[in-house]
């Protein structure tokens, strides 16, 4: 290779390019994606804007017409379930940025250099992580703006605000498949958005007990309720205990085996399509 | 030697278009090969297909000696890409950009970052280097592009479309830069569209129709093929065009004929001389011309001359094919 050293006399040049170990990857990969997050003010501003508009309506427009259906204030009973589902929408940017870059032939790039292809996947699943970690503190901080505050011990608030991180890191893998597959970063839009519908038809913002049969079991049934009843649980006491049917505990197992069975399922379905060729 | 590529039989299909019909190529190292073909001709498939991003559905291809189908990880250790979109993050400097790829290719943070400096030199983007790529023009985008996969030491640089969308100026830089790879022996495969950039670039032009070979070889030898340049005709009145053609068939071979345009044109070996020898003999036989000029060879003309039928340009397979 004595030809290509005249390209740069200062690299040891190898043979081959080794190519860079999983961890070493997965951390360049997460790491563009944290810079593109923090060089984009936009996307910060307006998903912070966004965010707080949204508990700003249900807080003070349709608040006063929804009861909880126990002691529990709204304001208390409604940040849970906020904080909790804001994953979904700190997520749903995943869609988006993974179809773009396979629009744009970045993960075509990636694709062609030597490194392991779970890299890509698996650094952006951390950086997105990252950035739900910085989208729940700020939904807990819009939170406490409002009026909420917790009745339950610092270590379920930790063990709440942790959930939502595992939570946030298995619907991430939903997102990353709709990335692949959407094939426009439109179209992967407008299915993200579909899956937002279950921010809706669950217990987050109204009580299950108010939807009709159905509705109802839908949304007892489906991963969003047992997440935000078990965070729920966690944060606001006897009182918000008082509302659910069983115990703490029953939903946050339960939620773990849905984040569990969520990230299995698409994790193996994103890495298929992904190694398809 | 070992070829740096060799294709054999190779197929792809996509539903019912057939992108790679039994493509055969062998490209000896040391070499900077242009594939030549209209939209759909199966050159983008054929470049996937080489950086291991599809795999064919029959036929082999070895690239350095290593087989493409069976070990692609290996492949990906000699080749860099640069596709037909510039596939760099806008949020970074040119310089992080660089940096980052380097470290993929497995280069140590400090290896990463001698290595861009030599790329940004050689990119002749030194001075950018910390500006954010969202502000570079297209034609920057395009170099840092091309310079990422540098940071890396390819045997092989895969070029698809290198300078397509780009302005006239942009793209000179950017065969510059190109030409600037060729002195440090890198083994380039580009794909056009264009013969002027093959003519350009490349020491063999290969030329491809509908996922095959259809003809090959220096940028000389295929337009000796095709007739150096040619000398169009435009006159006044369509029913002068037989009397036309007749005419240029004693000046060059295989004159052809376009009537709703009214032009007749032939391919010539000695283009000054022989659009000299038009005028004359034109002007002898009382023919009125609207125009009479000399032009080299289009891709369409080479390919009319190669195949006898025209380039085709049907829909691009790869354009929808999903990978």
């Amino acid at each position: 290779m004595a030809d290509t050293l005249a390209l740069s006399p200062r690299v040891p040049r190898a043979a081959v390019n080794s190519g860079a170990r999983l961890w070493v990857s997965s951390f360049v990969v997460a790491g563009r994606l944290v810079r593109k997050f923090v060089r984009t003010p936009q996307l910060i501003v307006f998903t912070a804007i966004q965010s707080a508009l949204f508990l700003l309506m249900f807080r003070f427009a349709f608040g006063g017409a929804i009861g909880t259906g126990g002691s529990l204030s709204y304001v208390n009973f409604l940040v849970p379930g906020f904080i909790t589902t804001t994953v979904l929408w700190s997520g749903m940017g995943a869609a988006t940025g993974v179809a773009e870059d396979v629009e744009h032939g970045f993960i075509d790039r990636l694709r062609s250099l030597p490194i392991p292809r779970a890299a890509v996947l698996i650094g952006r699943s951390l950086a997105d992580t990252a950035l739900i970690v910085w989208g729940l503190a700020i939904a807990a901080a819009f939170g406490f703006a409002v009026g909420f505050r917790p009745h339950g011990s610092v270590t379920g608030a930790l063990a709440a605000f942790g959930l939502c991180v595992v939570f946030g890191f298995a619907f991430e893998w939903i997102f990353i498949v709709i990335g692949l597959v959407g094939g426009t970063a439109q179209a992967a839009q407008q299915l993200g958005l579909m899956i937002t519908t279950l921010v809706f038809l669950s217990s987050a913002y109204v009580p299950v007990k108010s939807m009709p049969a159905g509705v109802r079991q839908f949304s007892e049934f489906q991963p969003v309720s047992p997440m935000v009843d078990a965070v729920r649980g966690l944060v606001t006491g006897v009182r918000g205990q008082a509302l659910l049917a069983h115990g703490t505990g029953y939903y946050v197992g339960l939620s773990l085996v849905w984040a569990a069975a969520i990230f299995v399922v698409f994790g193996l379905l994103a890495a298929l399509r992904f190694a398809r060729r | 030697m070992t070829p740096i590529l060799e294709a054999c039989g190779l197929m792809k299909r996509y539903g019912k278009i057939q992108a790679l019909a039994g493509l055969d190529l062998v490209v000896k190292p040391g070499r900077v090969v242009a594939l030549l073909g209209p939209n759909g001709a199966g050159k983008t498939t054929f470049v996937r297909a080489v950086a291991t991003l599809l795999r064919p559905d029959a036929g082999t291809l070895h690239v350095d000696g290593i087989d493409a189908l069976r070990k692609p990880a290996k492949v990906r250790q000699v080749v860099g890409l640069a596709g037909q979109f510039a596939a760099v993050e806008d949020a970074m400097t040119g310089r992080e950009n660089l940096e980052m790829v380097g470290r993929l290719f497995g280069l140590t943070r400090k290896e990463a970052k001698a290595a861009a400096v030599g790329v940004l030199d050689l990119m002749q983007l030194s001075d950018d280097a910390d500006r954010l790529v969202r502000t570079y023009s297209g034609g920057m985008r395009r170099r840092i592009d091309l310079g990422a996969s540098l940071t890396g030491a390819p045997r092989l640089l895969l070029l698809d479309e290198p300078s397509a969308g780009l302005d006239p100026g942009s793209r000179i830089q950017l065969w510059d830069a190109i030409r600037g790879l060729v002195v440090t022996g890198t083994d380039i495969l580009l794909t056009t569209q264009y013969l002027d950039e093959a003519d350009r670039l490349a020491s063999d032009i290969v030329i491809i129709d509908h996922g095959k070979v259809i003809a090959a070889g220096t940028p000389a030898e295929l337009k000796t093929r095709a007739g150096d340049d040619v000398i169009e005709v435009h006159v006044r009145d369509a029913a002068d065009l037989p009397a036309v053609s007749d005419v240029l068939a004693k000046l060059g071979h295989d004159p052809r004929v376009d009537v709703p345009t009214r032009r007749a044109y032939v391919p010539v070996d000695d283009g000054s001389s022989r659009l000299m020898d038009a005028l004359r003999v034109l002007d002898s036989h009382g023919l009125t011309v609207e125009d009479v000029s000399m032009r080299r060879p289009t891709l369409d003309e080479v390919f009319l001359a190669l195949t006898g039928k025209p380039a085709q340009s049907t829909d691009s397979p790869e354009q929808h094919a999903d990978a």
